[in-house]
């Protein structure tokens, strides 16, 4: 493994970029679609209880399966390529995000919400004006935390071609060129250190700003 | 303006179904129970039009529920609620909704947006009458929506913070910009649940001399509840004190006294 082969590093770096560009894509795609989504199985705005059911039904079936199955589905769905990793962290995050978001909108404090209803707001007024912002640290929160996960899930997709610094891991290994593995592992490894740090800064900024 | 005695024989004819178009707000055998407590036992009341009363009476008296079952923040077991000849009992929800757009309704705690701007808040008083994304956030909202929120602004001395953020505001501010959001609606009535209960002796003053003087410029009707009676005395043209789900009396301010309340708060 010592010392790790640094001759393809331009091609591995723009794998690399290739990798997080799907993570932010996948990430801010879903949080958007997770975000009516959460509305919908939230107790106090979802229209109706059997659409509650069905939206929490759906969410917790994204979640259930592994990004790397949604990645195998979307691969055949669409062919390889990092367009099936972007799908595959869309409904990933919309798993993990469209649970918590509407957690955060149900622990909103009621006063505003009651203040608007009393003066006859519409039901889209009130969750814009009131429960979205109340909900805002703790779905902001979340969101960074979706996008570590993302990075990290997306590393992986590449495994099975679904775009990525992954398949750049995985000839490496069938190669038995270690050097190689270890300077993409290396990388790798930079690139979810950043994403965890920056995220924690803004989360702890976030959370102080937040009271 | 009538006396308190036209206003007795006036409250008489309610029962018949007649409207009087000079009382803004009319409750009629209004009863509420939670479980087995019985709060509410057949409640009467005709607010004139442009009138000021107080409510009082001590701790689970019903004063809130009365309060919030005027806009049906709390669906009352039976009687009526008419606002302005409009029936608010076993209404429609659009109906609900209209009535609801024409009547302030001030909290103790301020309810604000916390994260949002002082003139953000003031604007969603706006979506009683225009609701939609342009009243979301002040940065959307629209020329003349903003001017008339500043306007509100100014009117509770709050100009200077119209961008800060509500959570960064002082108790007696943000129930000003309560109060801002309040007539943003254009209310017709103004109904105020403790509004300075949770105020310093002074701000709370203040803050209930602008209520009472905005609402007599905006010719708004009020009704507010309060344990400090010299609010009531002061501010009240009439006081209405609750007493075991019933009115245990229903004066004039200038004949309400210390004696009027001796068996009040026992
Ligand atoms: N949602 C509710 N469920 C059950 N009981 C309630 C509810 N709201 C109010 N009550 C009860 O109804 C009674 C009257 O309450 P209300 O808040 O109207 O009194 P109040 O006159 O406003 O008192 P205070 O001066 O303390 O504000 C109280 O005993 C209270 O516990
Ligand atoms: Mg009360």
């Amino acid at each position: 493994m010592f010392p790790p082969d640094i001759s393809r590093l331009p091609v591995i770096l723009l794998r690399l970029l290739e990798t997080f560009q799907m993570a932010l894509a996948g990430t801010f795609i879903g949080i958007i679609l997770s975000l009516p989504i959460a509305v919908l199985a939230t107790r106090d705005f979802s229209p109706h209880p059997v659409v509650r059911f069905l939206t929490k039904g759906l969410v917790s079936f994204c979640r259930t399966i592994p990004d790397l199955i949604w990645a195998l589905i979307f691969v055949v769905a669409v062919g390889l390529g990092p367009f099936a990793g972007t799908l595959a962290i869309i409904v990933d995050t919309i798993g993990f995000c469209g649970r918590f978001f509407a957690e955060a909108m149900e622990d909103v404090e009621k006063g505003p919400q009651e203040a608007l209803t009393a003066l006859g707001a519409s039901r889209t007024d009130i969750i814009a004006s009131a429960v979205v912002p109340g909900a805002m640290p703790a779905m902001i929160a979340t969101g960074l935390f979706s996008l570590e996960k993302a990075t990290r899930g997306s590393v992986v997709l590449g495994i099975v071609g679904a775009g990525g610094i992954g398949v750049e891991l995985q000839v490496a290994l069938d190669l038995f060129n270690y050097a190689q593995a270890a300077t993409i592992i290396f990388v790798i490894f930079v690139l979810v250190l950043a994403v965890e740090q920056v995220g924690s800064a803004l989360r702890a900024r976030i959370l102080v700003s937040g009271k | 303006m009538l006396s308190r005695l036209d206003l007795k024989s006036q409250q008489s004819t309610i029962g018949s179904g007649q409207r009087s178009p000079d009382f803004d707000l009319e409750i009629s055998d209004l009863s509420k129970r939670f479980g087995t407590n019985t709060i509410l036992r057949g409640i009467s009341m005709s607010v004139e039009s442009g009138s000021i009363v107080s409510l009082i009476g001590a701790n689970g008296a019903g004063k809130s529920t009365l309060l919030r079952s005027c806009i049906r923040l709390i669906e009352p077991d039976s009687g009526s609620i008419t606002v302005q000849g409009k029936q608010l009992v076993g209404a429609a929800h659009r109906d609900l909704v209209f009535v609801r757009s024409k009547i302030g309704f001030i909290f103790q705690k301020h309810n604000l947006s916390s994260r949002l701007s002082a003139l953000s808040n003031v604007i969603h008083g706006a979506q009683s009458r225009r609701g939609g994304p342009r009243t979301w956030i002040q940065a959307f909202a629209p020329k003349e929506l903003r001017e008339e929120a500043m306007d509100m602004l100014a009117a509770v001395g709050l100009s200077h913070k119209a961008l800060s953020r509500a959570d960064q505001l002082s108790g007696g501010q943000s129930q000003r910009v309560a109060i801002a959001r309040a007539l943003m609606q254009r209310p017709r009535i103004i109904l105020a649940d403790e509004p300075v209960a949770s105020l310093d002796p002074s701000s709370g003053f203040e803050v209930m001399e602008l209520l009472i003087r905005l609402a007599r410029e905006h010719k708004a009707t009020v009704m507010f509840t309060t344990h400090n009676l010299k609010h009531a005395e002061e501010y009240a043209d009439r006081v209405i004190a609750l007493k075991g789900g019933l009115i245990a009396f229903d004066q004039h301010a200038s004949q309400f006294s210390a004696a009027s309340v001796k068996d009040l708060y026992v």
